[in-house]
């Protein structure tokens, strides 16, 4: 461990000490100007950084009317003051979302309004200066998106579109970050975050296919490119590389065999994820977006489906038909898109699937609501679909469920505290502490109700998890996906073909 | 973050990855392992001289998986899973076995 301390584990959490200016020395690596100009950004910091920024915040206001609003109504009445996992984790009053917001909505009021142009002292409205900006490359790098403040702001101001419109400002003066903007153009070049090419992804599926036979002595199938089947699968490229991620994957396959469905995935859009949500960029994401409906259609597939990754959700749920739609191409008889929890949760109801529930009986588990999954989407056709049906898959293959602290889970859930693009090791600070919220709320159903093993259906989740958990004394394997239970326990048919 | 072999310059990025591969050498990995203060031993080697050869075929390091089976293959069942490759390799077999192998950092959600 570095030269800092992790937070004492709390449930109920209690609001932390606050320690001015604690993070102010945390940010990520900028992006270097070969990542920066194959964007369309420009390579390093411009000269006229400052009026390209104002320039560019103007045009964000006038094309996002939600930013606009949010700037305004800000009433600064303190609901959202103790709700930030990153403010709790560290006690930095810049991680109060309100004050994370006042790093922009008081340039917004020196620029944009009347007042803040002839009066600014009165009413806290300040100078775009080279410190303001840097304070904004640290502090927005310090915002996992994950909008828990926003359930909680009686206006439902949200943070997550300030620090994503702040990236973006950074992003057209020059000031990328690393881990984004490089991922971003590894998915323009090679098809996926990972950098994964198409012949390593192709023997990586064929030795998954060897081991799933080797282990079921059932030939479940992982194809790749193939055209004129009924549905192309898209998930994250750690579920090819990644552990646990791997097993989720294997479980995704058993469940399309099981249901006897035909399916693909991609090499051309070999990733669900789309990194371009979390730098704020509508360019690139319709770009990233296109790619996947471009895939679907030369394949001449009927349906869609994601994998287990939280923001891929939510772009596909709610962006993909403004960005890249319509999708009148696909089978209107089915959801579109269709999250692989959808689709498994379905063929239970329908009673198609047989689980052998011991085979998770070593386990007690709980499970970790996603936030782009719980707050910006849903799934199924109830309210709450999204907390219900994995919970539900997850009761189906395993015998030992308990949930955590109400005010952890559903709507209100805890972020891992490495999503929203700083899944990074340039920020593993924040993001241990940032997690302690959540390793609170896990550590008592650890001690009180015997948990084991917590489980998540987000790429991310699972990798921050594996990374932090160990620093709180749980074992990195501790963090399981859903459909990695379902693939422990899913019985097959055709034994023996 | 350069490093210096035999009187050499080699040129890396912010977090100790080269940045061009055919600059790697066995000296070189040795160095790098002495910042990651990682004793080289033979089970190391194999770890190290199996991700090369992937990289060399695949262009990209292997999933975590796929080095567990070689080394499994190599090494015996015993020393075949992550947490024997996480006792060679603490900060995790993919990223800083890649490292002193010379391989680009893999990204993603990984």
């Amino acid at each position: 461990m570095d030269d800092y301390t992790l937070p004492e584990l709390r449930e109920p959490v209690e609001i932390p000490e606050i320690n001015t200016g604690a993070m102010a020395h945390s940010q990520p690596f900028v992006a270097a100007p070969k990542h920066q100009l194959a964007l369309g950004f420009p390579g390093e910091l411009v000269d006229d950084w400052h009026d390209k920024a104002i320039a560019k915040f103007g045009e964000l206001l006038e094309s996002q009317r939600a930013l606009k609003v949010y700037m305004d109504a800000c009433v600064k009445c303190g609901a959202c003051a103790d709700k930030c996992h990153y403010f709790l984790g560290t006690g930095d009053p810049k991680n109060m979302p309100v004050a994370r917001q006042d790093l922009m909505r008081k340039i917004y009021r020196r620029y944009f309004t009347w007042a803040g142009k002839w009066f600014p002292w009165l009413v806290g409205a300040k100078d775009l200066t080279r410190d303001v900006l840097d304070e904004w490359y640290s502090y927005f790098h310090q915002c996992s998106q994950c909008r828990r403040c926003s359930v909680y702001c009686p206006y439902g101001i949200d943070t997550a579109e300030f620090s994503m419109a702040a990236r973006e400002i950074m992003d057209h003066v020059g000031m990328g970050q690393k881990y984004c903007n490089e991922i971003i153009g590894k998915v323009h070049d090679i098809g996926n975050n990972l950098g994964l090419p198409e012949k390593a992804l192709g023997a990586t599926l064929e030795d998954l296919e060897e081991d799933l036979e080797d282990d079921t002595g059932v030939a479940v199938r992982l194809p790749l490119d193939e055209k004129g089947a009924d549905i192309l699968l898209i998930t994250p490229s750690a579920d090819f590389f990644a552990e646990p991620h791997v097993d989720g994957l294997m479980g995704y396959a058993k469940v399309f065999h099981q249901a006897g469905v035909s399916w693909t995935l991609s090499s051309q859009a070999s990733e669900a994820a789309n990194f371009a949500m979390f730098i704020g960029s509508h360019d690139q994401m319709g770009k990233i977006a296109e790619r996947i409906k471009d895939a679907a259609m030369e394949l001449g597939v009927k349906r869609i489906i994601v994998g287990e990754c939280g923001h891929a959700w939510r772009v596909a749920y709610n962006f993909w038909d403004t960005l890249v739609g319509p999708f009148d191409f696909l089978d209107p008889a089915y959801p579109i898109p269709q999250h692989i929890c959808e689709f498994t949760f379905d063929l239970i109801q329908k009673g198609e699937l047989t689980f052998d529930k011991s085979a998770n009986d070593h386990m007690t588990l709980t499970f970790h609501d996603s936030c782009n999954v719980s707050r910006a989407s849903r799934m199924g056709d109830i309210p709450g679909g999204q907390f219900k049906i994995p919970r539900e898959i997850i009761k189906a293959c395993c015998n030992n469920y308990v949930d955590m602290a109400t005010d952890t889970i559903h709507e209100n859930t805890f972020c891992c505290g490495g999503g929203g693009g700083l899944l990074t090791d340039d920020l593993i600070e924040l993001r241990a502490k940032g997690a302690s919220p959540r390793m609170g709320a896990y550590e008592q159903v650890v001690k009180h109700h015997g948990v084991t093993h917590l489980a998540a259906i987000c790429a991310i989740c699972k990798t921050q998890f594996s990374k932090v958990m160990p620093m709180y004394g749980f074992a990195m394997d501790d963090i399981v996906g859903v459909h990695q239970l379902v693939n422990n326990a899913l019985i097959l048919d055709g034994l023996g073909e | 973050m350069d490093y210096t072999v035999n009187d050499q310059t080699i040129n890396a990025d912010e977090e100790g990855y080269i940045t061009d591969i055919s600059t790697w050498s066995i000296d070189l990995a040795g160095t790098i392992a002495e910042t990651e203060n990682i004793d080289m031993g033979d089970d190391h080697w194999e770890v190290v001289n199996f991700l090369r050869d992937y990289y060399e075929e695949y262009q990209i390091a292997p999933a975590v998986r796929v080095l567990t089976k070689a080394v499994k293959k190599s090494l015996g069942p015993e020393k075949g899973n992550s947490k024997y490759l996480y006792e060679l390799f603490p900060y995790g077999p993919a990223k800083q076995a890649c490292k002193i192998a010379g391989l680009p950092k893999p990204t993603g959600c990984v």
